[in-house]
């Protein structure tokens, strides 16, 4: 019996989404009295790292070729997981973890629950909780077979140290030849990925035009925070979209989500109100956001965000 | 090309969410179901553009009860040739993709649309179970796609940069954003989907691997401090003091 953590990469490194994941995974395994043997894929620089998170063993898979293909990546998390014996498997909640859970699920006769954001508590089996309808209910969820498959959601659990790096060491298995062929296009290296962004800056139809986006920028400069924005600004091309959130958008928990000239209609609200500390810029002291908010300022956001990008180089040189 | 697009349902997006049987049980009462946006806006709209440039067919396939075929209706009036109901309130997403891995493994459908996930839950699972149960490659949260012959060359959302993949027919793909334009249904398509032929088939059992033992309502924000507008230092001393998110 083991615990077996896939522990992603991006770019070459281990990041945090992979220190969250092995968090969880050392937690469960603790529960269950058993190891805790993180898979990484490709040699990630930093891989022994995951030993500081609470990994007993790091195996590695290095790779033929280098792009992500969920066929072939399950089928080798499948046969680490039967070489290790690992009854409990658990991924981030990330574009790769999520394509390769429900495909690991089916091959391990597992039960998968998915964007888990709690460590999980054993009695008589594991229990987990996630988010439901749209962060408006938390759902505590039993694993009844008995092999199980998780993803973490972002954000939801701070990576704990636990143990010293440890020796990365080959894994026995191979991966197959993938059918698919994959370029990847201009990455966006630099720009901060928004569902792993602690902090984030984000505007609405308030801004009224594209042009206005540059004080919105610079404050999600001066705080080193991700931009984001509501559907109708990235429906009407002012905003990439990636970068939507919400309840059709994306779905983020940072620590801190900075609502700029949105309402806060229940759709946004869907995707952000997962958010530790919620601030909202409006002028009209009636936005249904306000609802939601920790912080509120009442006033023209024209005036108040390059004020308040001010008070935070201040704040930041001081 | 055989087209097959999955479709699920989902509380209207402005539902009032709440709970019966002592918090174990949605309270269904006075909820509307809509389609979930992904599969209506994106997967059945793409795989339609795909069907007038290539021909062929582009059928629906949704497990659920006969209620919820008001959902199909919509779907079929949008422009699906013809439609297949597995007839059960599934319990997981294991349920919804063994039932339509059942109903499809021998129909040979060249691609499989599924949603990136449902907007209620965000799982985003039954796409990744489906492709496994039926061996297919997986292309999950595409964004772009075109089809020549038998190869589809589609661009998807790999957070934070975007990838283009190149994969030969059959496959299974998940819609994300920007795959196509929403389309509203007309007089015509709603005549039209009256007539079309809905199929019901009967469910196979599934033995559920998890269960949902109780729902919370998360606590409401204790009420929202108000900061002078002129004061923006006031708000960058809460935000590091008290919140100590900066
Ligand atoms: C099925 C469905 C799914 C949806 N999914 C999403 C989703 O995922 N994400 C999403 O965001 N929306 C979604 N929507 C849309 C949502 O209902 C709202 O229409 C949208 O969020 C409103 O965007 P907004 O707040 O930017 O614009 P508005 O509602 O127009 O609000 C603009 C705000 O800016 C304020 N403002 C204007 N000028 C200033 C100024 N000078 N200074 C300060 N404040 C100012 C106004 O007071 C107002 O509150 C969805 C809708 C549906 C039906
Ligand atoms: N009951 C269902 N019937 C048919 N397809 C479904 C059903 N539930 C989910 N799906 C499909 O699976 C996708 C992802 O759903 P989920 O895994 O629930 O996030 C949806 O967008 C649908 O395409």
């Amino acid at each position: 019996m083991s615990v077996l953590v896939y522990a992603e990469q991006n770019e070459g490194v281990c990041r945090k989404p992979a220190f969250e994941a092995v968090t969880f995974a050392r937690h469960t395994a603790d529960l269950l009295g058993t190891n805790c043997i993180a898979l990484t894929i490709g040699n990630p620089s930093n891989a022994s790292e995951l030993g500081s998170y609470g990994a007993t063993e790091v195996r590695n898979i290095s790779l033929g070729w280098s792009h992500f293909d969920n066929l072939v990546y399950a089928k080798a998390i499948a046969d680490m997981a039967g070489e290790v014996n690992a009854n409990v498997v658990v991924l981030g909640h990330s574009g790769q973890g999520r394509a390769l859970a429900g495909r690991l699920a089916i091959r391990l006769q597992a039960g998968l629950v998915s964007a888990v954001n709690s460590l999980p508590e054993l009695v008589e089996n594991l229990i987990v909780r996630k988010s439901v309808y749209s962060g408006k209910a938390i759902a505590s969820v039993m694993v009844k077979s008995p092999r199980s498959v998780f993803t973490i959601q972002g954000n939801s659990i701070p990576p704990a140290k636990k143990g010293t790096p440890v020796e990365v060491v080959e894994a026995n298995v191979t991966l197959e030849e993938s059918q698919i062929k994959v370029q990847t296009l201009a990455s966006e290296s630099g720009a901060i990925s928004l569902p792993d962004a602690e902090l984030v800056v984000s505007g609405g139809r308030g801004f009224k035009g594209p042009e206005n986006w540059g004080i919105l920028e610079e404050l999600a400069e001066a705080l080193g925070a991700a931009t984001a924005c509501s559907r109708p600004v990235a429906d009407s091309g002012w905003r990439p979209h990636h970068e939507h959130v919400g309840q059709t958008g994306v779905a983020i928990r940072p620590n801190l989500y900075i609502a700029i000239g949105i309402s806060g209609a229940i759709q946004h609200l869907g995707g952000v109100n997962n958010s530790k500390t919620i601030v909202v810029i409006n002028k009209d002291p009636e936005a249904p956001f306000f609802k939601a908010a920790d912080y509120g300022v009442v006033g023209d956001l024209f005036e108040v965000v390059p004020r308040l990008t001010e008070a935070v180089k201040k704040h930041k040189s001081g | 090309m055989k087209l097959l697009v999955c479709i699920s349902k989902t509380p209207d997006t402005t539902a009032k969410i709440s709970f019966i049987n002592d918090n174990t049980t949605f309270n269904t009462e006075g909820v509307q179901y809509i389609m979930n946006p992904y599969d209506e806006w994106y997967a059945l709209v793409k795989a339609l553009e795909i069907k007038e440039k290539a021909g062929g067919t582009v059928t629906l396939i949704h497990v659920g009860p006969k209620n919820n075929e008001t959902i199909i209706r919509k779907g079929l009036a949008i422009g699906a040739d013809d439609a297949i109901r597995i007839d059960k309130d599934p319990v997981d997403s294991l349920d919804v993709a063994t039932q339509i891995a059942n109903a499809v493994q021998d129909e040979n459908y060249d691609i499989i649309f599924t949603g990136k996930e449902t907007i209620e839950f965000n799982n985003s699972e039954v796409g990744s179970m489906l492709s496994e149960l039926l061996q297919l490659p997986f292309v999950s949260y595409a964004t772009k796609m075109d089809v020549q012959d038998n190869l589809a060359r589609l661009t998807r959302d790999a957070g934070g940069h975007e990838e283009q993949v190149e994969v030969t027919l059959p496959i299974l793909v998940s819609a994300s954003k920007g795959l196509a334009e929403q389309r509203i249904p007309n007089m015509r398509g709603i005549m039209m989907a009256k007539s079309k032929a809905l199929k019901v088939v009967e469910p196979v059992s599934v033995e559920s691997r998890s269960e949902i033992i109780a729902f919370e309502t998360p606590e409401l924000r204790s009420s929202c401090t108000l900061v002078d507008p002129e004061n923006m230092d006031e708000l960058v001393r809460l935000l590091h003091e008290e919140a100590k998110v900066i």
